[in-house]
């Protein structure tokens, strides 16, 4: 019969015995770690859930006709520090992205020559149709302003994350 | 794991300290001796002791530290305390049979003699076994000391009722089984009587 009480097994004082693991040690670690991702898991689910979804407001931005065909017109949506670009790309299309850069927020700009939207830091080159990637470091599209247009009066009503996700050969 | 043991022989001790200053020498713990020379009977006598870690097989001072911090490694050699983990509570201090682990009040630290480990780890003798004129520090083959040594090492002690084994050896004279000790005998009381 083993007569050494338990945490002999914990504490002892041979210096091997306190680098080697046993099974149970072992086997606890595995399941308390598990149960710590689950809890992680279940809170990020459970706080997805409760969060309240996102309100954009209305907000008049143009008319239609202060801006020429290939201006710009730069506003702030939907806060007042979230810098806009609004594109008259013709004479009836008119876009509107996120100014900043999706890699690392510098300010884009459109360039007109090369009908593209285009960040100086990284040249990392964004799509003027639909804000997607054209080239350079950022991994995602412009987040596009969904604009509704109230006869000559443009209103900014939505930002859409995934405007230019899903289309490669717009 | 070289195949020396560590033998010590009171009888040779003639109290140099040179011991105790080649173990200051030490990087390890440089200018702090590990190892000490202690008189015996210093007003009747001259004879003294070299008193280093005797590596008990049992280590009563990691058996009492509540820290955890004094470990016994493969070799059998007791190490001094990790510095992390020793709260300076001088529980091996006062539970050492030997009077070994020295409390180092400034570093908050006990630190004893671990049969200089970076040397012996390596097959070099300790420090203090090197320099002993008389070699009553000895760390040589058991078949040397059976050679040249009319003493017999023994690693028995008796403390009353407890036997406490030791990875160090003390010659003792032939026949002799076990050191035992009565403490009574060493009480300062009982000198007087």
């Amino acid at each position: 019969m083993n007569t050494e009480p338990l945490w002999r097994e914990e504490v002892s004082i041979h210096a091997a015995d306190e680098r080697y693991v046993n099974r149970r040690q072992f086997a606890k670690f595995l399941v308390l770690t598990s149960f710590g991702m689950f809890v992680g898991n279940l809170w990020i689910l459970v706080k997805s859930w409760l969060a309240k979804k996102t309100f954009y407001p209305v907000q008049p931005v143009a008319r239609i006709g202060e801006i020429p065909v290939g201006g710009v017109r730069l506003f702030n949506y939907p806060g007042p520090n979230d810098p806009c670009l609004l594109v008259r790309t013709a004479e009836t299309e008119v876009v509107a992205y996120s100014q900043k850069c999706t890699h690392l927020s510098c300010a884009v700009y459109y360039s007109r020559e090369n009908g593209r939207i285009e960040c100086p830091c990284h040249e990392g080159y964004f799509s003027v149709e639909t804000g997607r990637v054209l080239q350079g470091p950022p991994q995602r599209p412009l987040p596009k302003v969904v604009l509704r247009r109230q006869g000559d009066q443009l209103l900014a009503v939505a930002m859409d994350l995934q405007a230019g996700e899903g289309v490669r050969n717009a | 794991m070289f195949g020396y043991e560590f033998y010590i022989d009171p009888e040779r001790c003639i109290g140099c300290q040179s011991c105790v200053n080649a173990c200051a020498e030490c990087d390890t713990h440089r200018g702090t001796p590990m190892i000490t020379v202690d008189y015996l009977d210093r007003r009747n006598s001259i004879a003294t002791v070299p008193a280093i870690c005797m590596h008990c097989d049992d280590p009563t001072c990691a058996e009492v530290c509540p820290a955890d911090a004094i470990k016994k490694g493969e070799d059998g050699v007791v190490q001094s305390a990790l510095k992390p983990r020793c709260v300076a509570c001088s529980n091996c201090v006062l539970a050492c049979p030997f009077g070994i682990p020295k409390m180092m009040t400034k570093l908050e630290l006990m630190m004893k003699c671990d049969m200089c480990y970076d040397r012996t780890s390596v097959g070099k003798r300790p420090m203090c076994a090197t320099v002993c004129p008389s070699q009553a520090l000895a760390y040589v083959t058991p078949e040397r000391i059976a050679r040249e040594r009319r003493e017999k090492p023994t690693n028995v002690f008796q403390f009353g009722n407890e036997t406490v084994t030791t990875k160090v050896y003390m010659m003792v004279p032939p026949g002799t089984q076990a050191v035992a000790v009565d403490v009574i005998d060493f009480m300062w009381e009982g000198a007087q009587a």
